[in-house]
């Protein structure tokens, strides 16, 4: 989006936040990371009380009608105030962007209010960037920094320059490239589980590139991927790693 | 197609313990990978190219009825003759009656792979018919007793020292013939060409027929293609039901996208169009030309949300962007069609009985559908196959009932919270560090190789709660 376009784009001042189960229960420092930068901005950050799961996994692993039971939860949650809704994941994004208003297209309850919240719901650095046109958040770190970009917000939503942008503004930090920076980490929810062999391979592989980057620090856009990648490094007994990049944004120092 | 796969499991544990097919797949698709960006970089709006294939190939397949009939029409106008086949097993009757009744006896081919989704090779040497397989890939495949793991390059998983073992140990090959890859492929060439002159029987895939000429594009880069389809009395040309395009127009379309995507090339070497058999005033081609169209499942797809499977044209992009591909090649998929688009397919044409961990064998991350030079989502029909997978009951139990019991829970604030502080104290009593290091079944998977973080006591919505209201005791 070029400057003037994002200018043109009217900015809220109220935003709400969904933090993902992940965040909320295995990251919760992210989740205020996430606030910290957004409030920064002279945002004021409502956190429905209510929100659970997007329930992508279950949508993932097929059984529509769980998916479909926790996305109705879901769209009930935020679909009570109009503001935007902001998500530290580019994974539970893409799920509410573009598979809730298929996965209730039958629904006519739900249906329209479907469509009205994928229509303002943001992955947490295309919010920043591309609707309210800011890449300098006022961060600094000391840290060497390395970016690794999350399938779903990369493919899904095209998040790829506002990370890398954001990161570039970071004061202090030596942001260096990472080798195979868009192939997957072998995650894939259910398929780390099911699939070990063949995700534990791709991990592997993405754990060389990032050994051989020299940061000390990964930065991703999804906590999911984040503890994926941890897990594999805290076994190697590897000292790097992976962090939500609200994390790095807000300066603070999280636990994980 | 091959034998129903015996388990999925056993062969992707078999390809993963293979340093050297991991190696050699690894290598290769890496290289192609680059060429493939290169050549779409020299193409001017690469993209907009893309756009109008995938429109074509939509519109074809919309009204594939159609153009079969003009397709059919255009090639019977100029004298050759077109078997329509429901089935495998009639493709390959059609095919065997032919070379009985024409007494036919050596066949050479060209890479097809319908006729490796049929086994035709193993029926028509029933039917008493010896079959060479010309192009350099396949050639190797075939003396190997083997199968390819790659649509395009056939032998991806072996290396160079593994066929000039097997040149030397089935085709008679001498030091002096295995010098180098060049000795190699020489060595080939004057092996294979005397069968060339002596087949009566050509039979080759087709990449596209054009509907409204009837012509047959076949794209080849050793020239064998030329040789198959020409020299031979007999020319069977075996193509599936959707391999079609409107008009000689949009077949150059397609042409600008296939090398490119395939193997980074502009063209191929040889892109071969075929009119019909030889007429009566030329010198050059075979007498007769047969075109079997291969259904085999193919119409059931059609109108199915999986239908956009059929616009696929064989490039093999998407096996080279699969970071699954990379890992376990093409064998452990144990279909014909192996990566992401096989994925679709397999179970699509074959169903999901037989083939249903294939849907699964993916972690979503989308590098297919960016590749396609088609844009196929093919993500989402792996997931359109999960469903049907799940609704089949195919799913183990530990996940329907796992998803079952999280519905209940995640759709219940209260029970969210409960649930997830009780969890955080349970995993508490077997961390260490705030990390675990060992998972019970179904779940050890994870912790093979990875620690699993512990959660959090007190989750962020319970610590928002505090910081936005007052608190109503002192915390700690």
């Amino acid at each position: 989006m070029t400057p003037a376009a994002r200018s043109s784009v009217p900015k809220p001042t109220r935003v709400q936040l969904f933090v993902t189960c992940l965040v909320d229960r295995l990251f919760p420092d992210t989740g205020f990371s996430v606030a910290t930068v957004l409030e920064r901005l002279g945002l004021e950050v409502v956190c429905p009380p209510l929100q659970t799961c997007c329930g992508q996994p279950a949508f993932n692993a097929g059984f529509l009608d769980d998916a479909r039971a926790l996305a109705r939860h879901t769209i009930d949650v935020l679909a009570a105030a109009p503001d935007p809704v902001v998500m530290p994941s580019g994974s539970c994004g893409d799920m509410v962007i573009h598979r809730y208003a298929s996965l209730l297209a039958d629904d006519p309850a739900y249906a329209e209010r479907a469509r009205d919240l994928a229509a303002r719901t943001y992955e947490f650095t295309r919010f920043l960037v591309d609707v309210m046109g800011v890449t300098d958040v006022g961060a600094t770190s000391d840290a060497r920094l390395t970016y690794h970009a999350c399938c779903h917000g990369l493919r899904g939503l095209g998040v790829d320059h506002q990370p890398r942008e954001l990161l570039a503004q970071v004061k202090g930090a030596d942001v260096v490239p990472l080798e195979e920076a868009d192939v997957c980490c072998g995650f894939g929810g259910l398929f780390a589980v099911k699939m070990a062999d063949i995700s534990s391979a791709m991990l592997t592989r993405k754990l060389d590139c990032i050994e051989r980057t020299g940061a000390d620090t990964v930065v991703v856009t999804d906590v999911s991927c984040a503890m994926h990648m941890n897990g594999g490094l805290h076994r190697r007994g590897c000292p790097i790693r992976v962090r939500h990049i609200a994390d790095v944004l807000a300066g603070s120092e999280a636990k994980r | 197609m091959n034998a129903a796969p015996a388990s999925f499991y056993r062969r992707t544990a078999d390809a993963l313990a293979d340093a050297r097919l991991r190696g050699a797949v690894g290598r290769v698709t890496a290289s192609v990978r680059r060429s493939r960006q290169a050549a779409l970089d020299r193409l001017p709006d690469a993209d907009a190219w893309r756009d109008h294939a995938r429109q074509l190939r939509a519109h074809t397949i919309a009204h594939l009825d159609r153009y079969l009939d003009e397709f059919a029409a255009a090639i019977e106008a100029r004298g050759g003759h077109v078997f329509y086949a429901p089935t495998a097993e009639d493709a390959i009757a059609y095919v065997t009656s032919l070379v009985r009744s024409r007494n036919l006896k050596t066949a050479v081919k060209s890479k097809s792979m319908i006729s490796e989704e049929i086994d035709l090779n193993a029926r028509l040497e029933a039917a008493g018919v010896r079959v060479v397989e010309t192009d350099l890939g396949e050639y190797v495949v075939q003396l190997a007793d083997d199968h390819p793991s790659h649509i395009v390059m056939p032998i991806i998983h072996k290396t160079r020292g593994e066929i000039a073992d097997l040149f030397r140990a089935k085709a008679g090959a001498t030091d002096a013939d295995l010098t180098d890859v060049a000795s190699m492929t020489q060595f080939a060439r004057r092996t294979l060409r005397p069968e060339f002159l002596r087949a009566d029987l050509g039979v080759s895939g087709v990449n596209f027929g054009v509907a409204s000429t009837g012509t047959l594009c076949v794209c080849t880069n050793e020239g064998n293609g030329r040789l198959v389809t020409t020299l031979p009395r007999v020319h069977v040309a075996m193509m599936g039901i959707e391999r079609l395009v409107p008009t000689p127009e949009d077949l150059t379309v397609m042409l600008q996208i296939l090398g490119r995507s395939a193997t980074g090339q502009n063209l191929t070497v040889y892109t071969n169009l075929i009119n019909g058999p030889r007429p009566a005033d030329e010198t050059d081609g075979p007498s007769e030309l047969h075109v079997v169209l291969v259904d085999n499942g193919r119409s059931r797809v059609l109108g199915s949300e999986l239908a956009e499977i059929l616009y696929c044209i064989r490039c093999g992009a998407c096996l080279n962007a699969c970071p699954v591909y990379q890992e376990i090649g093409g064998h452990a998929y144990g279909s014909v069609y192996p990566g992401p688009f096989g994925s679709v397919l397999t179970p699509a044409l074959r169903g999901l009985e037989t083939f249903h961990d294939l849907p699964h064998a993916s972690s979503l991350c989308g590098a297919c559908r960016e590749a396609c030079p088609v844009r196929i989502d093919i993500p989402r029909m792996l997931l359109a196959l999960r469903a049907d997978d799940a609704k089949a009951h195919h799913a183990p139990w530990w996940i329907a009932t796992g998803l079952r019991v999280y519905r209940w829970v995640a759709t219940s604030p209260r029970r969210f919270q409960t649930a997830g502080r009780l969890t955080a104290k349970l995993m508490r009593t077997t961390s260490r560090d705030g990390w675990i290091r060992w998972l019970p079944p179904p779940l050890s998977g994870w912790t093979s190789t990875r620690d699993f973080p512990v959660m959090a006591v007190e989750s962020f919505q319970e610590r928002w709660a505090r910081r936005t209201k007052p608190p109503e005791q002192n915390p700690s």
